[in-house]
């Protein structure tokens, strides 16, 4: 692998930029490999490359049906945070966000991730009481986070209302300052040509149409190019997981819906933070180039069109604006949907299935950006010894017959 | 934006009135008590999630306020029918396929 550097760009602008090795090769798929990934978008990446990197098997394939990170990977808003209220939870989410914290050199590639806060505000007497919550929660968890009063938000975010007349007053806010955005693309190109530098074959415009398999065994996957064999099958396909696991075979407690989200026309700096509203239900962050990012909430009905209604648009701008009047005459530039896989309990799924040998990581539903390189460390070794990583372990399928949900509604439900 | 019709109603109405509610003909276990975890855990959570045709449970929130069913397709959106509680859907994705040859 070509290793990126200041001296490496300053070489290179001698040839004016045309002599940059690819960032990954496209192969023709083997026979055989001994883990196949199916999806690869982040999380698929992220496993095939710490599957690689931390536990010495280089013998694997991501099958991808579009292209790298098309999906999802390329649709969210590219928060990331680990503030989550329970402890199965909080330490999933912190043990990635401490990846995050890394990445960059990790990968030698720039993810441009940018701690620069993730404030939750509360405009109500109990939204107050569940910050506070919130707060000593992660604070017993080792999680560094922060409860202001008003004045303090006023001063840290000045574009934000924090004036008596607006519908919902802002109270106060909870703050994760190590939060923050990073460039998804990246993260998705980053994982890619890390994995494929130790030897994954990235396989893409592959679809995966079944599952071969004996007697409640694995032994690969049916794909458009032919079958591909493996004794172990990681199935990370998001919005799709449903369809896949019907495939296999079994239902899984998911379903998928449409989640919106847009950017306005590049305006000069107003917010150099994120700022999420569980009560008007909206989120917003100003991205390097200038356009607000503002995501929608999910629509309510099943879908896989990659496109939701215009009425959950219109909720959302108009909690926006609730927050910041200032935006009130910025255009939109860009709207769009993916599909994310919703789990009863917003909590994803990393688990074993009733087919032996095949594993499903999924129903990351409104949050799965922010879990990117925690989700693949884990299913990485998940997938690796072929039992659950003490992480992954309580986000087993089993949990929704033995009852044991992990009811994280409260930090993600709005907040993705 | 859907234009849906409510069965009860007799009209077409914006989408902003209604309430999508998941999956629909699931029928509550007749003996709760008797339930292995599987059955309990597979009533509750476990649901079709289908690509394509989808017969789901709709409310009239801001209208009727009654709850009825729908048949949809879950990528075109396109919604083939709605009918009343406890009726059975005359559109199903066998129908359709049928249909089409």
């Amino acid at each position: 692998m070509q290793r990126f550097s200041g001296f490496g760009l300053a070489k290179h602008a001698l040839s004016h930029h045309e002599n940059w090795q690819r960032m990954w090769r496209n192969p023709t798929p083997k026979k055989e490999y001994d883990v196949i990934i199916v999806g690869g978008g982040g999380h698929g990446l992220a496993t095939a490359y710490y599957l690689a990197k931390e536990h010495g098997i280089t013998n694997v394939a991501v099958i991808e049906k579009g292209w790298l990170g098309g999906g999802n990977t390329a649709r969210n808003t590219t928060i990331v945070r680990s503030n989550y209220l329970w402890d199965e939870a909080a330490h999933l989410y912190e043990h990635s966000m401490k990846l995050w914290e890394g990445l960059s050199q990790d990968l030698n590639y720039n993810v441009m991730f940018s701690s620069r806060g993730v404030y939750h505000l509360c405009h109500t007497l109990h939204d107050l009481r569940e910050g506070e919550r919130l707060v000593h929660a992660n604070l017993l968890n080792g999680i560094p986070n922060e409860m202001l009063d008003k004045d303090q938000v006023a001063r840290e975010i000045p574009a934000l209302n924090c004036g008596k007349n607006a519908r919902y007053p802002v109270m106060g806010a909870t703050v994760q300052r190590r939060g923050g955005v990073a460039r998804h693309d990246a993260v998705a190109w980053g994982f890619a040509r890390g994995a494929d530098a130790l030897g994954v074959d990235l396989i893409q415009q592959t679809e995966v149409i079944g599952f071969r398999q004996s007697n409640g065994v694995i032994e690969g996957v049916e794909t458009t190019r032919g079958f591909i064999a493996a004794p172990v099958v990681g199935c990370v396909t998001a919005g799709n997981s449903g369809v896949m696991a019907q495939q296999a075979g079994f239902r899984l407690p998911l379903e998928s819906h449409p989640l919106q989200a847009l950017v306005s026309e590049p305006i000069k700096p107003v917010l150099d933070c994120v700022v999420m509203s569980n009560h008007v239900h909206g989120y917003v962050s100003q991205s390097d180039k200038g356009d607000l990012v503002i995501g929608a909430g999910i629509d309510g009905y099943n879908g896989y069109g990659q496109r939701g209604s215009y009425n959950t648009i219109e909720h959302t701008l108009s909690a926006i604006v609730e927050m910041f009047p200032v935006f009130s005459r910025v255009r939109m530039n860009r709207q769009w949907g993916g599909i994310v896989d919703t789990c009863p309990d917003a909590c994803p799924i990393i688990s074993a299935t009733p087919v032996k040998g095949l594993f499903f990581n999924c129903g990351w539903g409104t949050g799965g950006f922010k879990a990117t390189p925690g989700s693949g460390n884990v299913f990485a070794a998940t997938l690796a010894k072929r039992e659950a990583h003490p992480l992954a372990k309580p986000f087993s399928m089993d949990r929704f017959y033995s009852g044991a949900l992990i009811d994280e509604h409260g930090a993600a439900g709005v907040a993705h | 934006m859907l234009h849906i019709y409510c069965p009860y109603c007799g009209e077409n109405r914006d989408q902003d009135e209604f309430k999508a509610k998941g999956e629909a003909h699931i029928s509550r276990p007749l003996d709760p008590m008797g339930c292995t975890d599987q059955q309990w855990g597979d009533y509750m959570f476990f649901r079709k999630n289908p690509r394509g045709v989808h017969h789901e449970m709709w409310y009239h929130v801001a209208g009727c306020r009654k709850f009825f069913n729908m048949t949809r397709d879950t990528v075109t959106y396109r919604i083939y029918e709605t009918y009343k509680m406890g009726e059975q859907p005359s559109v199903t994705a066998e129908s359709l396929a049928g249909g089409q040859s």
